[in-house]
């Protein structure tokens, strides 16, 4: 009754519709079911990491309707009708994204394990628009962990791909 | 994370009768309530998601600004009035979390996260807000990061919001909604302190519901601050944080209102403290006897003495800056 | 530069700045780590973990679990399937001497948050909940977990730890000559319990490929230690067993050994022989290794210039309760400095905890963190400049084994650090350098890691398109060996280095040892050259061998392998394209192994060793306790760098982890519940961007012949020394010398 859209599915699930990298999807999901697990556990979309679960990490970073996330604390069903972009839908056809060509031209990563989740948080924080200077770069970013220290390599990334105009 | 029912109203009134009886919660940004249910420390029935109700606004009020209980910590920390008329508050907004998490968390769930005690967060331990009467293993345990203001024989759990430190030296008024209809909360009387009751955070009854948070029509110019110590640079929740606004006529101080984050079980006035700073002039002599008035009153647990030095220092310090007008900044992590 | 690996004399690849060869894969997601991987029907294991230290379970209830629609099995100690019985069995490549910790054994606890069931679901969330409905009795006893009250209890290890030298014997007579300097130091240094916590939660993937075979994806820096722990503790054929881990998501020493996760996942896939995962959760990456707590005393005694008479170095570390964890804490004592007179001990004392484990430069960064205060407390004692009392007292041999250093470019280190850093504008007295409101501190130290070198396989194959595929078992754990090997595989056959893929992490492959030490680019790097090599013998005796070869006559020592072509030593023009070779000779696939080993006599006669020099600017508001790093300078001489960017990378990432150690990190044990409390990354501080300001990092020039190629290693001498540098230089900048890491606001303001 006080659902607006989606209906009650088999086994205590619900039927919500998605936009996961441009494809419209419709999906059956338990409530308990957090953004990120639907992504890795029931789409294999495991590019979006999981580091921590609780917010902590900034390893499961994807932008939801463009605004960078945790996915580990967004319950799936609670997106209904948004549209997610995650590190395999960063960049158009092909190629890399132009700050996806800046990691690795950077090295800004080692294992690559919170790669995807600084990639996405980048992306994000670029459209936010409130970071310009290397300090305000580090400081829209500390939300993302780099265990591997790769830290002034994104920050030098970041500012490359800002410089070039080339983000988006 | 257990099993529960999910609905998901359209209004406010239906939203109230959803949260009604059994052990239902109210869920919008989730970044608390998600986290403490994957630790089993949430256990909802059913969780009530409010995203589509109509509380998303920054709307003029009284000459003040309502903020609707939905409106995300990013949005509050960037909007134009906000940043303009209070800036305290969009300053201390930045001063916690992530981004990521700020995008994500709002207004009202500000208000409602619940304590970062490592013991509450902890099922293999006991814990008196989690667990009442299982006992309190943070007096005597690890208890670095606890409250040395307005503690109990219960519970010694600090508030982690920095919005919310802000908030209170802005006095904001908090609106609510519940069955009998909507009534205002002073931010003074909107969170407890432990008591014998600690699983009992806020004021707040169980079917009420954040509507807004008003703030009064006020002006401090450029004489506010918000101070942040933790133990690292960003990401971190605060050992002791200072909001402090400030009306100076020439050399002195005419009114002032500061409020502590990371120290108490909610964000923590002294009003004898305020009462003293007013008509004195600004100076460091001033900020410094206002801040033994306040740590007069502090009883720091096994591991958290040093708070108490802390404390004093970060007052005076947030005084002198809400006098000279010099705002932390967030990004150059030096402090003014 | 001298060891070029190319024939001809110069190298394209190795030496210079190149980007990782795994990189599109990680930005683009499609690099898969041990959890990720995915298997038909598969089952999904979540862990229930103990909430008491010690004692014993007296009851373990799994009905409301096992009533969980989804839910398949809930194993306990009372229900699991036999594994083997003796602790031999259980002993991986790199366990300390012990009986190693058994998952689900009996009912014994013996640390806070050991695994004591694991619920199997058809999917994640499902065990999750259930496991939330195990509940479990305990008869609880009083934990031991404070090692200052054990220090009494403190012993020598009877049986050492394979790879671990135990303090050398002591030289002189330290006792007196400390009695007798005019000069001395002496004081307590304590480094707080870290945990590794790499941001790729441990994991394993089994998957049940029938006929009790399995493939199993792991959570390890090598996969050839879990084959042979899963062949030991389940009796399996090793034929019947395959390991991979392409990528592993951040290791620094906790992915050296199996941990529980991979055996609990083995044990439920053979218990209902379908596929099975998993992974633990962040909280319970603080349920097993760590760095261990450590109490060391640093005594110097010194003439009135600073010149050494006595050291003595005693540490007392934690280990569990059921294994002699040892690493190399008091020797650096002995090597870095020349001495007469040196007195150096280590003993253990027993914790209710699990077994500490190997982190990212074990016993190094604790010891020489002590040492390099010690001796910036000696400097200041003794009016001298930090760099210039190392520099009188700087060793020219090893004393603690008697031998020469194989090569020894510390100095440079100093001269070029120091230059770069600005040091010698640096008013040495403390609290003399300020900025604005800031104290400001420039601290030094120096860093010490033994360059060491593995038994290691190597494989390549070169098929008649020209392309060269190489690699062995070893694991990249963010390190740069795919890139590495593919660089130095690329130079030895003349080849680009699109035309070669490196494979790793794989037991199918060439054997290998665990990525760890800092050891596997002298280990892997030279296997896959000498593979290498063999595939060039093999090309040019076919290419000699064709009609009108324009190698006729040509003896193999002449050849140069370049630009895709075999030609000849001073005459280039006359040679054959590496692909008319194999399309000539009608050849499809040449195969070759390569190995490599530390060189024995090299050994007997040689000390290798890395240093460093780390210089560390620090702007503190002492009123307020807020201390920020605002510059490094990382000065390194280890050998040869295979590449650039790479290596640059190894380093900045010890440096940021060396910096946590000084600040941030701290595991927080409550003594009475024997349980570190802030398990989590929200409360375990370790760095995060905004506390990372500008490193630079220099290497020295430095020529080593302890292996063929003259690499060092990179991995753990980049967070040697950074902690102690921040600690002098928050001395030099407050006057405060605190000796317990890490350095938080309180001990600032205390």
């Amino acid at each position: 009754m006080l659902i607006e859209s989606g209906s009650p599915g088999p086994a205590n699930t619900i039927a919500i519709s998605l936009t996961i990298n441009g494809q419209a999807r419709t999906l059956d999901v338990a409530p308990w079911t957090t953004l990120l697990d639907l992504l890795r556990e029931d789409l294999d979309l495991t590019g979006t990491k999981k580091g921590c679960d609780h917010g902590q990490c900034g390893a499961c970073t994807v932008l939801v309707d463009g605004v960078r996330i945790n996915s580990c604390l967004a319950l799936a069903v609670m997106k209904d009708g948004a549209s997610i972009t995650t590190v395999e839908g960063l960049a158009e056809g092909a190629g890399l994204h132009p700050l996806q060509a800046a990691f690795v031209e950077h090295d800004a990563f080692q294992c690559g394990y919170c790669t995807p989740g600084q990639l996405c948080s980048a992306v994000g924080m670029m459209t936010e628009g409130h970071a310009q200077s290397r300090e305000e770069i580090r400081e829209a970013m500390s939300g993302n962990i780099c265990r591997c220290g790769a830290y002034t390599n994104i920050v030098d990334a970041i500012q490359d791909v800002m410089q070039s105009g080339a983000a988006k | 994370m257990n099993r529960f029912d999910y609905v998901r109203p359209q209004t406010v009134a239906d939203a109230v009768k959803a949260v009604a009886g059994g052990n239902a919660r109210f869920i919008a940004g989730g970044t608390n309530l998600v986290d403490l249910m994957k630790y089993n420390v949430e256990q909802p029935d059913r969780l009530v998601d409010i995203t589509r109700l109509p509380l998303n606004a920054i709307e003029a009020r009284d000459g003040g600004l309502s903020i609707g209980a939905l409106v995300t910590n990013s949005t509050v920390a960037y909007d134009a009035q906000v940043v303009e008329r209070y800036p305290l508050l969009a300053s201390a907004i930045l001063a916690g979390a992530s981004g990521q998490l700020r995008n994500a968390a709002t207004t009202g769930g500000n208000l409602n996260q619940r304590t970062r005690c490592y013991y509450f967060y902890d099922e293999a331990t006991p814990c008196n807000k989690r667990l009442p009467g299982s006992g309190c293993p943070a007096i005597g345990g690890v208890n670095r990061i606890h409250a040395i203001f307005g503690t109990s024989p219960s519970c010694i759990a600090t508030h982690p919001s920095d919005m919310c430190v802000g908030l209170a030296a802005l006095d904001a008024v908090v609106r609510v909604a519940g069955p009998e209809g909507e009534r205002t909360i002073p931010f003074a009387e909107y969170h407890r302190l432990p008591g014998d009751m600690p699983e009992r955070d806020t004021n707040l009854k169980p079917d009420e519901i954040v509507l807004s948070v008003d703030l009064p029509d006020e002006e401090f110019g450029p004489h506010h601050t918000y101070l942040k110590l933790r133990d690292r640079l960003s990401y971190a929740f605060a050992l002791v944080s200072v909001a402090a606004v400030m009306r100076l006529e020439g050399d002195t101080i005419a009114s002032a209102r500061f409020a502590l984050g990371g120290v108490a079980h909610k964000p923590w006035r002294d009003g004898d403290a305020e009462a003293f700073l007013a008509g004195k002039p600004a100076t460091q002599e001033t900020f410094a006897a206002a801040a033994n008035i306040v740590v007069a009153a502090a009883r720091p647990q096994s591991e958290n003495a040093f708070k108490v030095e802390l404390t004093r220092r970060a007052i005076v310090r947030g005084l002198s800056q809400a006098a000279v007008g010099t705002p932390q900044s967030q990004s150059d992590k030096r402090i003014a | 530069m001298a060891n070029s690996i190319n024939s001809s004399g110069t190298d394209t690849y190795v030496g210079t700045a190149r980007s990782r060869v795994d990189g599109p894969a990680k930005v683009t997601g499609q690099a898969k780590y041990a959890g990720e991987f995915s298997a038909p029907d598969l089952a999904h294991g979540y862990v229930v973990s103990s909430g008491i230290a010690r004692g014993r379970i007296t009851a373990i209830d799994t009905s409301a679990a096992e009533a969980v629609p989804g839910v398949i099995k809930v194993l306990t100690h009372e229900n699991r399937p036999r594994t083997a019985w003796l602790d031999y069995n259980y002993q991986d490549a790199v366990a300390p001497p012990g009986s190693p910790f058994r998952a689900l054994y009996d009912d014994k606890i013996h640390y806070s948050g050991q695994p004591v069931a694991l619920v199997v679901s058809e999917d994640f969330g499902t065990a999750r909940h259930a496991a939330s409905l195990v509940k479990v009795a305990y008869a609880a006893e009083a934990p031991t977990t404070d090692l200052s009250a054990q220090r009494e209890l403190a012993y020598e290890p009877p049986k050492k730890r394979s790879g671990i030298k135990p303090p050398p014997a002591p030289w002189g007579d330290a006792a007196t000559a400390y009695d007798d300097a005019p000069i001395k130091v002496s004081q307590d240094y304590r480094l707080a319990v870290e945990h590794h916590n790499p941001m790729e939660p441990h994991a394993s993937t089994v998957v049940w490929e029938g006929d009790g075979k399995i493939t199993v994806y792991d959570k390890i820096q090598g996969v050839a230690n879990t084959h042979g722990y899963i062949a030991g503790v389940f009796g399996m054929k090793k034929d019947d067993v395959r390991v991979l881990n392409p990528y592993l998501g951040g290791g620094f020493g906790s992915g050296l050994r199996p941990q529980y996760q991979l055996f609990l996942a083995v044990l439920a896939a053979r218990a209902l022989e379908r596929s099975v995962r998993v992974v633990l959760t962040r909280d319970q990456m603080f349920s097993f290794g760590y760095r261990p707590d450590v109490l060391q005393t640093v005594s110097l005694g010194a003439d009135a210039s600073g010149g050494l008479q006595s050291i003595r170095h005693d540490a007392i570390s934690g280990t569990s309760n059921f294994e002699d964890y040892q690493e190399v804490v008091v020797n650096w004592s002995g090597v870095l400095y020349d001495c007469d007179n040196v007195a150096l001990t280590y003993k253990l004392a027993q914790l209710d905890t699990y077994t500490p484990s190997d982190m990212r430069a074990p016993g190094a960064v604790t010891g020489v963190m002590a040492l390099e205060i010690a001796m910036d407390e000696l400097a200041h004692e003794t009016g001298q400049d930090p760099i210039a009392l190392r520099l009188r007292n700087y060793s020219e041999s090893d004393r603690t084994e008697g031998k020469p250093f194989s090569s020894k470019s510390l100095r440079a280190c100093f001269e070029e650090g120091a230059t770069r850093f600005g040091w010698s504008t640096r008013n040495p007295e403390p609290r003399s350098m300020r900025d604005g409101r800031e104290l400001v501190g420039w601290g030094m130290a120096t860093g010490i890691w033994e360059s060491m070198m593995q038994q290691s396989g190597a494989q390549a194959t070169l098929t008649a398109d020209g392309k060269l595929v190489v690699g062995n078992s070893t694991g990249d754990i963010g390190t740069g060996t795919y890139t590495i090997l593919t660089q130095i595989a690329a130079d030895t056959l003349g080849l680009r280095m699109e035309d070669v893929t490196t494979k790793l992490g794989d037991t199918d492959l060439a054997e290998a040892p665990l990525a760890g030490g800092s050891w596997t680019a002298a280990s892997s790097g030279t296997a896959v050259m000498r593979a290498c090599q063999d595939l060039a013998g093999q090309l040019f005796a076919l290419a000699r061998g064709l009609d009108d070869s324009p190698l006729a006559n040509v003896d193999f020592e002449r050849a140069v392998f370049k630009e895709g072509r075999i030609a000849v030593a001073g005459d280039e023009t006359r040679g054959i394209a590496i692909t008319d070779v194999l399309r000539a000779t009608g050849t499809d696939t040449l195969e070759a192994t390569g190995s490599a080993g530390p060189d024995a006599a090299h050994q007997k006669a040689f000390a290798p060793y890395t240093h460093s020099a780390v210089f560390v600017e620090v702007k503190i508001d002492e009123d307020l306790g807020v201390v920020r790093v605002t510059r490094v300078v990382s000065a390194i001489a280890a050998g040869k760098i295979i590449n650039l960017k790479t290596a640059r990378s190894q380093i900045l990432g010890g440096v940021v982890m060396g910096i946590g150690s000084a600040l941030e990190e701290e595991s927080m044990l409550d003594h009475t519940l024997g349980r570190f409390m802030n398990h989590n990354l929200g409360e375990y501080h370790v760095p995060v961007n905004a506390d990372i300001h500008d490193i630079d990092v220099i290497f020295v020039d430095e020529e080593d012949k302890a292996n063929p190629m003259g690499v060092k290693g990179l991995g753990e001498i980049g967070i040697v020394g950074t902690a102690a540098a921040v600690a002098n230089a928050v001395f030099h900048a407050t006057g405060k010398r605190i000796r317990e890491l890490p350095i938080t606001i309180d001990k600032i303001l205390g």
